[in-house]
């Protein structure tokens, strides 16, 4: 469902700003924002646009103490025109991929596995369908800052990282946990080496923190205490992206109508320098777009 | 007349530090065989220990290479000094005697705590050898000035070397990794050369038959084949740390062809084809470095066995350094081969480990082997400035009886 400002809502919040006091409104769409993100999954960055968004938050820093405005909520939510579509669909492979290697686990990570433990090239269900491809709209803006959006959580699991492959949003927080009864380190390899870090993790400890700010694909987090753990993660600057689960869906939510280039990343299939494509046009209503990659 | 150099202890103990440079520069080896360079993020502890109190429960994974790589680092550092130090003589035995008695409180602390009985033992077996040999040297006499600088230089180069290894793990600079690893095999050299310098066999070379044997119009030669061996190893240390030891899987062609494309085409689908989990993808550069490591190692096969071949034909076939030569050609092809097995079987990393022993071995062993050539033109031009030209007939005469004798 897509959800953006209509002229009807800026001539509203302008009468508000003239009407109540500025911090009250600030603090008003704040709420409002967080009510929204709660029930209807839409953040207040994707509603309005940036400036707006950013001077709202200014105010808002000044107004904390202000008691939700109940009114302003409703008055607001009444006079929000909403229109917006999902992205959605289904990836599947065309071949067979190379039959994935046993990792050359330790005796420790060993035994935290009841079967071997494979490589993730291809991840492939028997329907042929493809997990951890990453899809994202090609050139899109907006969409608000990704550091008010939920951190992802990245587990170190059996030696292994879950996810495997991951996306986040450019300001976006990554937060590394360690389920596993020993340590690893935890090192952060983005393209751009002055932001690459190594930390230490303990088991039992808190989790670590690691943020990104640079559109990139195919990041990559890797344990240097156990050479076989990585897990890659693309960044974009703007929330229209998703990654397809094990049965090759995925869905991109509260894309704004136009027409725009789906991508879609493979490690394998579909790499950052030439990825597949497909051109989509997105209306109020769902938008479906499958697509089938080829094992190279 | 030159002091002597020769001391029997002495020349025991710098061949000792060298074995154990050799056993550091293997157990390197086997950090980056097994990309277990950055498993210890911090340096100079060890996730927040002091190293030597780092619990042995927790040498996991990675952990244990890289953690026993620093501890032995410490050894050879201390190892080291004390060589210094001898070579200074009994002036500086105050100085091993501080430092003993130093290391030997800190032991007993680190028992007395039950920190760790590494530490213990590592503090404690040190100082005691630190603190006994002081005693032991009351009447070594300093060695020459040349020497104690060589020395000297030897101890500022493991404690760079130390530093380079730490800011390599906090800097995650892949190319101080390969500073780090090229210095540790110029260090080898150094500490051999000392070994070499202290022996019998150096000290009365200058009037041994042997000086009069070999062709020494190949020194320039050993020691170009020497220099480019160096050059090797710096190529191999950026394969091993830039993570591209396998970036050309194949042998003796490269990705089927004599020479590999390295279009961006060709690399994006060299990189989509591996499946291998490796911290960086392959890149053209990688791909020239690893095609120069191979026709590098060509030519340095080359060069030793024209070496080797013409030391052979000379008169003296059986003098040191023909010998030598032929003991490095060995190393060499062994080398080759291994090289070559590294390769076909996926960078094993015992295989992976013994070939950059062997770099190393290779290398040291021309480094001497170019010291001996020079040393044998020094003292044959010496002997000639010493003896008339009606006498100097009469010498190579007397050469070439001996010669024959030796034959």
């Amino acid at each position: 469902m897509e959800k953006y400002v209509t002229p009807a809502f800026m001539k509203q919040a302008k009468w508000k700003k003239n009407q109540l006091e500025r911090k009250e409104f600030a603090f008003d769409i704040f709420n409002l924002s967080k009510v929204c993100e709660k029930f209807h999954k839409i953040r207040l960055a994707v509603i309005l646009p940036n400036d707006i968004f950013q001077n709202v938050v200014k105010l808002l820093n000044n107004s904390m103490k202000k008691q939700i405005s109940w009114i302003a909520f409703l008055t607001l939510t009444a006079v929000l025109k909403v229109s917006a579509g999902d992205v959605s669909g289904t990836v599947t492979l065309k071949g067979t991929p190379p039959p994935e290697k046993d990792l050359p686990l330790d005796a420790k990570c060993g035994e935290l596995h009841k079967s071997a433990a494979k490589t993730r090239f291809y991840v492939v269900n028997d329907k042929a369908q493809l997990a951890d491809v990453i899809v994202a709209i090609k050139g899109a803006k907006g969409g608000g800052s990704g550091a008010s959006a939920t951190p992802v959580v990245v587990d170190q699991v059996g030696c292994e990282y879950v996810p495997y492959v991951f996306a986040i949003q450019a300001g976006q927080k990554i937060q590394v946990h360690n389920s596993d009864p020993f340590m690893h380190n935890v090192h952060f390899m983005p393209s751009d080496s002055s932001k690459e870090a190594n930390k230490a993790q303990m088991p039992k400890s808190s989790d670590l923190e690691f943020g990104y700010n640079k559109a990139e694909n195919f990041a990559k987090f890797k344990c240097d205490v156990h050479p076989w753990m990585f897990a890659y993660f693309s960044v974009f600057d703007h929330p229209y992206f998703a990654v397809t689960g094990k049965d090759g869906s995925y869905k991109i939510a509260n894309v704004p109508p136009g027409k725009y280039t789906l991508e879609f990343y493979h490690r394998k299939a579909a790499p950052a320098a030439s990825p597949i494509t497909k051109e989509i046009e997105v209306k109020d209503s769902a938008t479906t777009a499958d697509i089938v990659l080829e094992v190279k | 007349m030159s002091r002597s150099t020769h001391n029997p202890w002495l020349h025991r103990f710098a061949v000792f530090t060298a074995i154990c440079t050799l056993l550091l520069i293997a157990l390197g080896g086997l950090v980056t065989s097994h990309e277990a360079g950055m498993a210890v993020p911090d340096w100079p502890t060890t996730y927040g220990y002091n190293m030597f109190l780092f619990p042995v429960s927790q040498w996991v994974g990675g952990i244990f290479y890289e953690h026993t790589h620093r501890l032995w680092a410490s050894e050879v550092g201390l190892l080291t000094l004390t060589l210094m130090c001898l070579l200074f003589g009994r002036g500086a035995r105050w100085i091993l005697r501080g430092l003993g008695l130093i290391l030997i409180a800190s032991g007993l602390f680190a028992l007395w705590h039950k920190q760790s009985w590494i530490a213990g033992a590592f503090y404690g077996a040190n100082g005691a050898f630190m603190f006994g040999i002081s005693f032991g040297i009351t009447h070594l006499e300093t060695s020459p000035k040349w020497l104690r600088r060589l020395g000297s230089i030897a101890f500022f180069l493991v404690v760079l070397q130390g530093i380079l290894g730490g800011l390599r793990v906090t800097q995650m600079k892949d190319e101080i990794g390969i500073f780090h690893a090229t210095l540790a095999q110029i260090f080898l050299v150094l500490i051999c050369a000392i070994a070499l310098f202290t022996s019998r066999w150096w000290q009365s070379f200058a009037n041994s038959d042997e000086a009069l044997l070999p062709n020494c119009n190949l020194r320039r030669f050993a020691t170009a084949t020497t220099f480019l061996i160096l050059f090797q190893l710096v190529l191999g240390a950026t394969m091993r740390h830039q993570h591209a030891g396998l970036a050309i899987p194949d042998f003796p062609l490269a990705y089927g062809k004599i020479w590999p494309a390295t279009d961006a085409a060709s690399i994006q689908a060299i990189n989509q084809n591996r499946f291998i989990e490796t911290a960086k993808p392959i890149t053209q550069f990688h791909i020239v470095v690893h095609m120069l490591h191979r026709l590098s190692a060509f030519v340095i096969l080359g060069c030793i066995g024209f070496l080797a071949f013409k030391l052979r034909r000379t008169p003296g076939a059986q003098a040191p350094l023909a010998r030598l030569a032929l003991i490095w050609l060995g190393m060499i092809c062994a080398q080759f081969i291994l090289g070559i097995v590294t390769v076909l079987k996926n960078k094993p990393a015992d295989i992976a480990t013994a070939h950059v022993v062997l770099g190393a071995g290779s290398l040291m062993m021309g480094a001497m082997i170019s010291l001996i050539a020079n040393k044998i033109s020094v003292e044959r031009e010496n002997r000639l400035r010493h003896v008339s030209p009606a006498s100097s007939v009469q010498s190579a005469s007397d050469s070439e009886a001996r010669l024959a004798v030796h034959k």
